[in-house]
């Protein structure tokens, strides 16, 4: 077996991996640093990102207001320490990707311009256009291709965490292009895989957001942290789940019911006026936008479409010129994806899944309970998102806490010794079972596709935009069963060479660890808080659950729930007041 | 009966077989399929031993790119119903080696894009303290054309230079070039433009302008070129004119 060792190591090539490994570069440039992705790092999720990224920059603006909003929208769940580093920091590493490049858009004078945002009560989104993730993904990866100590092993894929003595020691990796398993060894090890988005059945995510580094930490003993709180947006395109970016609303775009009514002000959002209003209306946090589609549904006003209910997104108003120039990508997406000129016609969306609040836990430095591993971005729980993460604030996360765990990894990994105890040994294991489960299995009579699509049905029926105890039991049941019917998965593929079929049954394990842990920790939370809805708990519960969740797996395979209390400094829980 | 189209997919296994196959596939023809789902369903329901790379399924991640019938496409953003009544041959993007099926090997960009820098080059770099660089809309404007560059290589395999002389640079690194060379905070243009001067196959471009026709994202890699082309025969003939400047 291939073995390769370096100082620090980042399984994830977004923005999160590609920051830290620029920070580890920046700390320390001696020490040696390895991008292992399972695609190319401009493959990236990140890419996909639209409407921009938070950082309080104008007058008039503070830091206050920025951590207030944050700490509102999560409906106080998140950890208010960790949302003040945040925002302090949030200006510095915008301009720092400004000046490593980012064709952020301008104010005529020159200076950076900002939009305004849902649940953002002052204007401090930065954007590049409707591109912004791809900008600022791009600006990453380039700047990081001047930095030598940065290795990249693009398109490996890694199966698992090599752990011994209560210290993370590397990985597992699969080299797609060959086939050949290897340990790539390192004395630090961050995880900046992104969401999970695939784990339902309808998603703005791409098809490579499996949970993988939620599930890698899991199975090493890490809990993962607040699960149930998954984001559905309110602005899907129907059967792609394709995303029209919230800056359609911020720009001044209308949500409109089949009898073209405004129909948020029916759900304490505001009333209606012809400009946008700040926390207000189309301009209310995602959460509620898409618990009051549901509502609309159930009174029969949405509109019948071949893909189930849709309401429309109408941003005719605003002329052909403005789209053009702001959100050229939204145009583009409807022409050539839904065959509609949104400038003449009206868009047809529907929630979808977009983004998970919960992730592998983690410290403000990225540093998760097990020592030596660290965890940043959408697939880390730090917390600043709470029970719900306001749009534009998980670009700038990437970056903030991207660059905080690269710093606290490469001062780890700096006192460190070469010592990579047995873990050849459980590398050796890990191939066994690869071949043994996978590649060298000729029985078995389930189909990746066929598992999966149960999994997607059996978690949006039960753990959706609304949840019941019940309907949680039964995804928790189904799951076990599914978990179950994985064991006899046959591939069809038993070669080497980028055997897609292969790694398509690895995520969809990483995934079916994932959907136990979303239902799991669910089911334990009895109240209703955020984009965590259970009609069987209807209030927030603020004297047992202002608290996060840890789920955990024992080693019978039982769950574990434990709850962690919210660090509060200057925000006392209070009521989440939208448009009035 | 659901209306049905045929695909005809290229297979390259190397560990079987030495040539490149083609195999005929039967998938439903729906109005809103693309390319993409129709080689999803491939892989979920007739054969999971086809591999081809996709992920963002809205033409950004730039992952996906193929040949459909003969052309560089996005499989994502290319819909079955303008190949009715079908059958669509989908290959791998021309002029790449190919790892398997419709799979191509891309290194070689990896190392030409790292190659011309494409990052902002600067003699001194101002702290964050400072602020941003200004830049007015019409800077911006510039270069943030070249700067939409998905790197999904279709340009590459529509390219008649590369297809005779893989030692070519290429219209996306090229574009990439440019697109720092006009962005006014960068001062790293010279020394772009004396690596660029060494490829010797950007002459061989006729602007036949395939590269910008395939483009999915309207880059326009052969304006890029022949800017390019401009700048640095301008600076040819200065070395001449003013023999101080020349380097």
């Amino acid at each position: 077996m291939d073995v390769s060792s370096h100082d620090v190591l980042l399984v994830g090539g977004g923005g999160a991996g590609l920051r830290a490994a620029i920070a580890v570069s920046e700390v320390n440039p001696k020490l040696s640093v390895a991008v292992v992705s399972k695609v190319y790092p401009m493959r990236s999720h990140t890419v996909s990102a639209e409407g921009g990224a938070a950082a309080v920059i104008k007058p008039g603006d503070s830091l206050d207001d920025h951590a207030y909003d944050t700490i509102s929208g999560g409906d106080w769940l998140c950890d208010q320490d960790a949302v003040e580093a945040f925002v302090r920091e949030a200006p510095e590493e915008m301009l720092r990707l400004e000046h490593w490049g980012c064709p952020w858009s301008r104010d005529p004078d020159g200076h950076i311009a900002v939009r305004a945002f849902g649940g953002m009560k002052k204007e401090r989104t930065w954007f590049a256009a409707d591109k912004t993730g791809f900008h600022m993904l791009h600006t990453l990866f380039q700047t990081s291709l001047k930095y030598n100590a940065i290795n990249r092993y693009d398109e490996w894929f890694v199966t698992r965490l090599l752990v011994d003595d209560g210290q993370v020691r590397g990985v597992v990796a699969i080299q797609l292009a060959s086939g050949k398993f290897q340990a790539i060894l390192a004395k630090a090890v961050i995880l900046c895989t992104g969401g999970c988005g695939k784990v339902f059945p309808f998603t703005t995510n791409a098809n490579i957001k499996n949970g993988d580094g939620m599930a890698l930490a899991y199975r090493a003993g890490v809990p993962l942290k607040d699960m149930e709180f998954v984001q559905y947006h309110p602005t899907g395109l129907p059967f792609t789940g394709i995303l029209i970016t919230e800056a359609t609303r911020s720009e001044g775009g209308y949500l409109l019911n089949k009898d073209g009514y405004r129909y948020l002000q029916d759900y304490d959002l505001g009333t209606p006026e012809a400009k946008p209003v700040l926390r207000s209306m189309e301009l209310g946090p995602r959460d509620r936008l898409s618990q009051a589609f549901v509502k609309e549904e159930e009174k029969g006003r949405t509109v019948e479409g071949p893909y189930g209910a849709v309401v429309h997104l109408d941003i005719r108003h605003l002329g052909e010129k403005l789209i053009n120039a702001k959100l050229p990508f939204v145009r583009e997406l409807c022409l050539k994806y839904q065959n509609i000129d949104p400038v003449v016609e009206l868009i047809p969306v529907r929630p979808v899944v977009h983004y998970m609040m919960g992730g592998v836990s983690t410290d403000l430095h990225g540093a998760t309970p097990l020592k030596g591993l660290f965890a940043a971005g959408e697939v880390a729980c730090v917390s600043i998102n709470g029970a719900n993460r306001l749009g534009s604030n998980s670009l700038t996360e990437l970056l903030v806490f991207g660059a905080r765990a690269g710093r606290a990894a490469a001062a780890f990994a700096s006192e460190q010794k070469d010592s990579w105890g047995h873990v050849l040994a459980q590398a050796m294991d890990e191939t066994r079972r690869l071949e043994g489960d996978f590649l060298r299995k000729t029985t078995g009579r389930e189909s990746i596709a066929g598992i999966r699509e149960e999994m997607q049905r059996s978690i949006e029926r039960g753990a959706g935009i609304y949840r019941t105890g019940a309907s949680l039991i039964e995804a928790a049941v189904t799951l076990r069963k599914l978990q179950e019917r994985f064991r006899n998965v046959a591939l069809q593929d038993h070669s080497r060479t980028f055997n897609t079929e292969l790694t398509a049954a690895l995520e969809l394990s990483f995934m079916l660890d994932v959907a136990e842990a979303i239902v799991q920790s669910a089911l334990h939370r009895t109240e209703s808080r955020g984009s965590h809805q259970r009609t069987d708990f209807p209030a927030r519960d603020d004297e047992k659950f202002l608290s996060h969740s840890l789920v955990s797996r024992n080693e019978d395979g039982s769950f574990r729930v434990e709850y962690l209390p919210v660090t509060l400094t200057r925000w006392p829980p209070g009521e989440r007041v939208y448009g009035r | 009966m659901a209306e049905m189209i045929t695909l005809e997919v290229a297979r390259y296994r190397p560990e079987r077989e030495r040539e490149p196959t083609f195999q005929t596939y039967e998938v439903p023809f729906r109005k809103d399929w693309v390319v993409l789902d129709a080689l999803n369903y491939i892989k979920d329901r007739l054969d999971g031993s086809l591999s081809y790379r996709w992920s963002c399924r809205m033409g950004v991640c730039g992952s996906c790119g193929m040949m459909v019938d003969g052309e560089p496409k996005l499989t994502c953003a290319t819909f079955l119903s303008d190949y009715m009544p079908g059958p669509v041959r989908v290959e791998p993007l021309s002029y790449f080696p190919v790892v398997r099926d419709l799979v191509i090997e891309m290194t070689d960009f990896m190392v030409k894009l790292k190659s011309v820098k494409p990052w902002i080059v600067r003699e001194e770099e101002k702290p964050t303290s400072e602020g941003e660089y200004l830049q007015t809309p019409d800077q911006l404007d510039a270069y943030k054309q070249f700067s939409m560059c998905i790197n999904c290589m279709l340009c590459y395999a529509a390219c008649p230079v590369y297809a005779l002389d893989p030692q070519f640079i290429g219209p996306a690194a090229i574009a990439l070039a440019q697109r720092y060379n006009r962005d006014s905070r960068d001062q790293g243009s010279e020394e772009r433009l004396d690596l660029l001067s060494q490829h010797e196959g950007i002459w061989a471009c006729t602007f036949v302008g395939e590269c910008t026709k395939v483009c999915p994202k309207n880059v326009d890699p052969a304006g890029a070129i022949q800017q390019y082309k401009l700048t640095s025969t301008k600076e040819w003939f200065k070395s001449f004119l003013m023999p101080w400047r020349a380097k």
